[in-house]
């Protein structure tokens, strides 16, 4: 527990007042980040000073971009699947029940580097062979000839028009999304009935309900949950270089191939993502703040 | 019976084994006072609950305003918005501020303008007693306080029906005046009320008629009087000892 620490450092300090720390207050400084510290600064003194350091920064560093453009988009469409998704899965409409629970059951019970391969090449394909044959219906039904242009484009659409990055965002939101549905539909089940009923009785509509009333006080609940998935996302946008997309890891790996200095290339990339995750926390940490001292 | 706001015929509900509701029939004529009664898990709350679709009937049917609202694909939306409700626990909204609580479905609902809405939520406040709560926070409001303010916010969408669920059970007893008061005066006004509740003093001041329910059926229905004084039903009889000592 961390808030235990403030109160253990004010007995101590009670007892023996002094200028030296004593070894209890030693006991609760957070050593760990002090390491993690110097860790960093050693690193960037390797990374402005030593060449093959630098040369594997500069190398791998393009890689940050790539891996916070597909963690970003992904979370953001995997936010919009959780928040459908989350309503469906508390529907009592059956067919939505039904279709939600099947999505989240599935995809939580598939490792998420399955995931993304199968998203990749196997429902890409599906869902662009969907629409040549729409785009194919269009163009063979003469009542619809206004529509002959979209016709043609999704006639014409392939398989290679989709490149990686696409792919491994659709894969990564694909699987996030199913844990998403889950924090949105325990977030909004966490709100009393009450308040649901209280918004209908007044004649809003059930979205509208949800909207207004119900997510406004669920977000509370949901938010640090999300952040955490957040983070999650930096660290597992990696498998995304099993498409060849140039992240962080898959330019750790080509840099290993290319100058064989496997310690330079790992740690490098290492402390890349560690400062992405750790800044992430930091933000998510800022950002609950916000929301909880925020007006209740 | 015609001239009925309030139409409930032969309405049965049933929560799995249990029969909420069975056959059920009442009528309310525009600006009457229906002070319903009962034993606990008697249908109470769901014959309220029924009258504004919170819960579907099984059987039978209720008609509000000409609107015959247990057919399928009937508007609820509009339908509630007519008829206000109360609720034991208050059920404000949290998140938002006692003038944003009386505003909110006046701006969503009846697309009203935010001036307007707040307008009309400054004068209901003014009407319950509390014009100088408008900035506070439901948590920052006494339990007396709270069920104003949610009478207040049914009311700001001028609804033709006020339904009360034993709006003052959950009341200090130093509070539940405030909050009778209010509804003594709504339904001197001429509201259409269906209140359930054990306050008798309420039901001498301001009811016109009264029902008890117990096992989901109506057992006797009277004017205040008949009910009070001599009630037919040994049932009803009981009942009442039991509450008035
Ligand atoms: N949502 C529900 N699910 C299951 N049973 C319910 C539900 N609502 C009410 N009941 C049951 O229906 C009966 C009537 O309840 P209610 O209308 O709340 O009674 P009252 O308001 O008179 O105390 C009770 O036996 C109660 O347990
Ligand atoms: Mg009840």
């Amino acid at each position: 527990m961390p808030d235990s620490n403030p109160t253990i450092e004010k007995a101590s300090e009670r007892k023996i007042p002094g200028l030296f720390p004593t070894a209890a207050r030693l006991k609760t400084l957070p050593w760990w980040a002090l390491v993690v510290l110097l860790l960093g600064i050693s690193l960037v003194y390797a990374i402005t000073s030593i060449p093959s350091y630098q040369d594997a920064f500069e190398f791998i560093a393009p890689g940050l971009r790539v891996t916070f453009i597909a963690s970003v988009s992904a979370f953001g469409i995997a936010l919009v699947i959780g928040l459908v998704v989350g309503l469906g899965r508390i529907s009592s409409n059956v067919v939505a029940y039904n279709l939600a629970t099947f999505y989240v059951e599935v995809v939580r019970g598939i490792p998420m580097i399955v995931i993304i391969i199968y998203v990749a090449f196997v429902l890409v394909p599906i869902v662009v062979g969907g629409m040549n044959g729409l785009g194919h219906l269009i163009l063979s039904t003469p009542w619809l000839a206004f529509l002959h242009g979209m016709g043609e484009n999704l006639y014409s659409m392939s398989v290679q028009d989709i490149d990686s990055m696409a792919r491994a965002i659709a894969g990564l939101a694909f699987g996030f999304g199913a844990y998403e549905a889950e924090v949105f539909r325990a977030g909004i089940q966490s709100i009393e009935k009450g308040q649901m009923e209280a918004a209908r009785s007044l004649g809003m509509s059930y979205f509208q309900a949800m909207r207004h009333v119900i997510l406004p006080q669920a977000i509370r609940v949901i938010l640090p949950p999300l952040g955490n998935d957040f983070i999650a996302m930096l660290k597992d946008s990696s498998l995304i270089s099993v498409l060849a997309v140039r992240d962080l890891t898959q330019l750790g790996k080509l840099n290993r191939s290319r100058t064989f200095r496997t310690f330079e290339t790992w740690n490098t990339v290492t402390y890349l993502y560690l400062s992405m995750t750790l800044l992430g926390s930091m933000a998510v940490k800022w950002l609950e703040r916000k929301f909880k001292s925020g007006d209740r | 019976m015609t001239g009925s706001i309030i139409t409930v015929k032969n309405v049965c509900k049933r929560f799995k084994k249990v029969e909420a509701l069975v056959d059920v029939s009442l009528e309310a004529k525009p600006g009457e006072v229906l002070f319903i009664f009962g034993p606990s898990g008697g249908g109470k709350s769901t014959l309220l609950r029924c009258i504004n679709q919170l819960e579907k009937v099984d059987e039978g049917e209720i008609i509000v305003d000409g609107i015959r609202v247990t057919d399928h694909g009937a508007d609820l939306d509009t339908l509630r918005a007519e008829v206000g409700m109360v609720f034991q626990l208050f059920n404000l909204f949290p998140h938002l501020t006692v003038l944003q609580n009386i505003s909110i479905a006046q701006e969503r609902v009846r697309k009203w303008p935010k001036a307007q809405a707040n307008e009309t939520a400054h004068k209901l406040l003014e009407r319950v007693g509390l014009p100088e709560k408008s900035e506070a926070y439901p948590h920052q409001l006494s339990g007396g306080q709270k069920q104003r303010v949610a009478i207040a916010r049914a009311l700001a969408m001028n609804p033709k029906i006020m339904l009360f669920d034993e709006p003052t059970s959950a009341l200090d007893a130093e509070m539940i005046r405030e909050v009778l008061d209010v509804m003594v005066d709504l339904a001197r006004e001429g509201m259409t009320m269906m209140v359930v509740s054990h306050e008798m003093g309420f039901a001498k001041a301001a009811a016109d008629r009264m029902v008890f329910l117990a096992n989901g059926r109506v057992v006797e229905e009277g004017t205040v009087e008949q009910i009070y004084q001599n009630p037919k039903e040994a049932r009803t009889k009981a009942f009442l000892d039991q509450i008035l000592y």
